[in-house]
């Protein structure tokens, strides 16, 4: 099949493989990686590539793990290596700070996704502002979107559009949403703030359904999805780039995105460094079956091993307790708590 | 024994509103003012009642009367109390800043409520400052700690329009605090809101990267003897486990890590128990204006 180049794109895929892609590795990326990446990604006519920690700008930390090559250099390197692609990154209103986004600006980034938790979006009025203000190209993150109803995403959206937000996404952090419930989201979303702004829609593949969640999403409405090269992200993965470009060229919808030079660069790129690519295996599928952050995965791994406990019982407990993204310390006291009663 | 020492309160919301409870309850302080900037406040509407003198002209209001405080509490927005450091510097009135504005010299009670009794302006921090702070200087004072870092997590039920508005000041304020009052040679902060119901408890981690052979034995009974401390004015602060020690991993930069579970239950006093991350602010501006006023009256704090 070859790539009808003459239509414009009815929906722009955001490529993540190195910002959430950023979790699988353990926030390990090199900025070889990141060059071939981006080199690779831009020649298929990806048009915006986020690049950031894992937990966005400033998260290196203790808490989510630290960069093993520092942010800004990754960043800096991207920038250099896109030609046509937008360089994005992400910020996380708590851990990274208006310093840290005026700083990526100036290396070069053009587009900010500032990410709240999806009832929380009133704590990044400033941070909207301030990417405004620097000229950003701005996206609202709704994260943990399965933990709301459909209208009060809704309100997020309205919150993060009145703050100067061009784009809001729904953000199934978990991979907890299943097709209906991804579609009744985005539309509500729409409803909204259709008209005023674009939305977005975020797949984790936890439960298995990235794909056929981002198709629905586009159904109600959603006009930029993301996705990740061999779904390199958080928990089982984002919605593999490629097999979406694919899917969506089946279904006669324009990416601007060449599929086999985005197949290509899945496999011989990205499958050049990662040897086991993310998986709905059972500590994954946990995730979104109990609702917990995708991110969770790797520490509570950490913390299961070092504890003695089942890693999967601590998904469990996240969930129950409610935990949103961020709140990665407190996998450390789930399995104490776990490891107690065997005392 | 000598007359209390005038007061007043800026800022009529819920930080205001728990510190007037608190503050009432000391003999050396007389909380005659508190001024809003919104006349259907309840706060205001409530302090009027216990016979509190009240206007929602705000600061230019307060500044402009006959007697003016000797101690103003600002509990407004970091903003606000930007705006007004000046003023109250300038009409010789000591200001404790209970916004992450940072004017002033942080003042962390358990650690160095003595240092800055003379400064005109003095920051309380934030309240996950409060909450970790102690921790850091717990971990410091026994061993040198190369990194630090904080996360405090708070219902998002007790973050009202002042904690939503400031969080960037928020991460900066704490984490220079975590640095120049904690003594880590460099320090982090991270806040989150948990939306669940019912609300939980503030929880509060503290990671300190130290030397792979420091002392835990040590390390663990200072951060003990600290949390007394702390609990002396916020009895529901406590170690949720024992200090966990880990062996340093890859990306530690060679260095080992102690982690403190923290969890703050606050007093009661206005807010929910859940709120202990309100309720550590309030106690620890009244403990401050305790040493105040004491100083004020030529008594040693």
């Amino acid at each position: 099949m070859s790539r009808p180049v003459s239509r414009s794109p009815e929906v722009t895929i955001t490529d993540t493989s190195l910002r959430d892609g950023s979790h699988a590795v353990a926030h390990m990326f090199t900025e070889d990686q990141i060059r071939r990446t981006v080199a690779a990604l831009d020649s298929a006519g990806v048009s915006v590539i986020e690049v950031s920690h894992g937990d966005g700008l400033g998260g290196s930390s203790f808490n989510y793990g630290f960069s093993g090559t520092p942010e800004r250099t990754l960043i800096a390197a991207a920038v250099e290596e896109a030609g046509a692609a937008k360089i994005a990154c992400l910020l996380v209103p708590g851990i990274g700070t208006v310093p840290d986004l005026e700083a990526a600006a100036d290396l070069g980034v053009s587009i900010v996704r500032i990410a709240t938790h999806c009832t929380e979006a009133d704590v990044a009025l400033q941070h909207f502002a301030a990417a405004r203000a620097l000229g950003l190209e701005t996206v609202g993150f709704l994260m943990m979107a399965h933990m709301a109803p459909p209208d009060v995403l809704a309100e997020g959206a309205r919150i993060m559009v009145d703050a100067g937000c061009e784009c809001p996404y729904v953000v199934d952090s978990a991979g907890a949403l299943v097709l209906d419930q991804v579609g009744e989201r985005v539309a509500a979303v729409v409803a909204e703030v259709g008209g005023e702004a674009d939305v977005g829609f975020h797949a984790h593949d936890n439960l298995g359904v990235a794909i056929g969640n981002s198709v629905f999403a586009y159904r109600a409405g959603a006009r930029r999805l993301d996705g990740s090269l061999r779904g390199l992200g958080a928990g089982a993965g984002n919605a593999k780039t490629e097999l979406l470009v694919a899917v969506l060229d089946r279904l006669g919808i324009e990416t601007g995105i060449d599929a086999l030079a985005a197949i290509d660069a899945a496999e011989e790129v990205v499958g050049s460094f990662i040897e086991e690519p993310p998986f709905p295996d059972r500590g994954s599928i946990t995730l979104g079956y109990a609702g917990a952050y995708s991110s969770f995965l790797k520490h509570a791994e950490i913390a299961a091993e070092r504890y003695g406990v089942p890693m999967h019982e601590i998904l469990l407990e996240a969930g129950r307790r409610g935990y949103v993204g961020g709140q990665e310390d407190l996998i450390i006291d789930i399995a104490i708590g776990l490891q107690a009663p065997a005392k | 024994m000598s007359a209390a020492v005038p007061v007043a309160i800026v800022g009529s919301g819920n930080i205001g509103g728990d510190l007037l409870i608190k503050l009432r309850r000391d003999p050396e302080i007389d909380v005659r003012w508190m001024v809003g900037i919104d006349p259907e406040s309840e706060g205001l509407r409530r302090a009027a009642e216990l016979g509190v003198e009240t206007s929602a002209e705000g600061t230019d209001w307060l500044l402009a009367q006959a007697e003016l405080p000797e101690i103003v509490f600002e509990a407004t927005s970091a903003r606000a109390h930007a705006a007004n450091a000046g003023r109250y510097e300038a009409a010789g009135i000591t200001a404790v800043d209970l916004t992450p504005a940072a004017v002033g010299p942080f003042c962390i009670p358990s650690v160095n409520i003595d240092e800055h009794l003379d400064a005109p302006n003095l920051s309380m921090v934030t309240c996950g400052g409060q909450a970790t702070v102690p921790m850091v200087a717990a971990v410091s004072r026994v061993t040198p700690v190369s990194y630090a870092e904080i996360v405090a997590s708070v219902s998002s039920r007790s973050a009202g329009p002042g904690t939503r508005a400031n969080i960037d000041e928020f991460t900066r304020s704490t984490a220079r605090a975590v640095e120049r009052v904690g003594g880590a040679a460099r320090g982090k902060a991270i806040i989150i809101l948990n939306p669940a119901e019912p609300p939980p408890l503030m929880r509060d981690t503290v990671f300190c990267g130290i030397d792979p052979g420091a002392d835990q034995a040590s390390i663990e009974r200072s951060i003990e003897a600290m949390v007394a401390d702390v609990a002396a004015f916020v009895p529901g602060y406590r170690l949720a486990a024992p200090p966990q020690f880990e062996e340093p991993r890859e990306g530690w930069g060679g260095q080992a890590r102690v982690t403190i579970l923290l969890e703050v239950e606050g007093a009661g006093d206005s807010f929910p128990p859940y709120a202990g991350n309100l309720d550590i602010m309030t106690a620890a501006a009244a403990r401050v204006g305790n040493a105040l006023a004491r100083v004020r009256r030529g008594q040693v704090p």
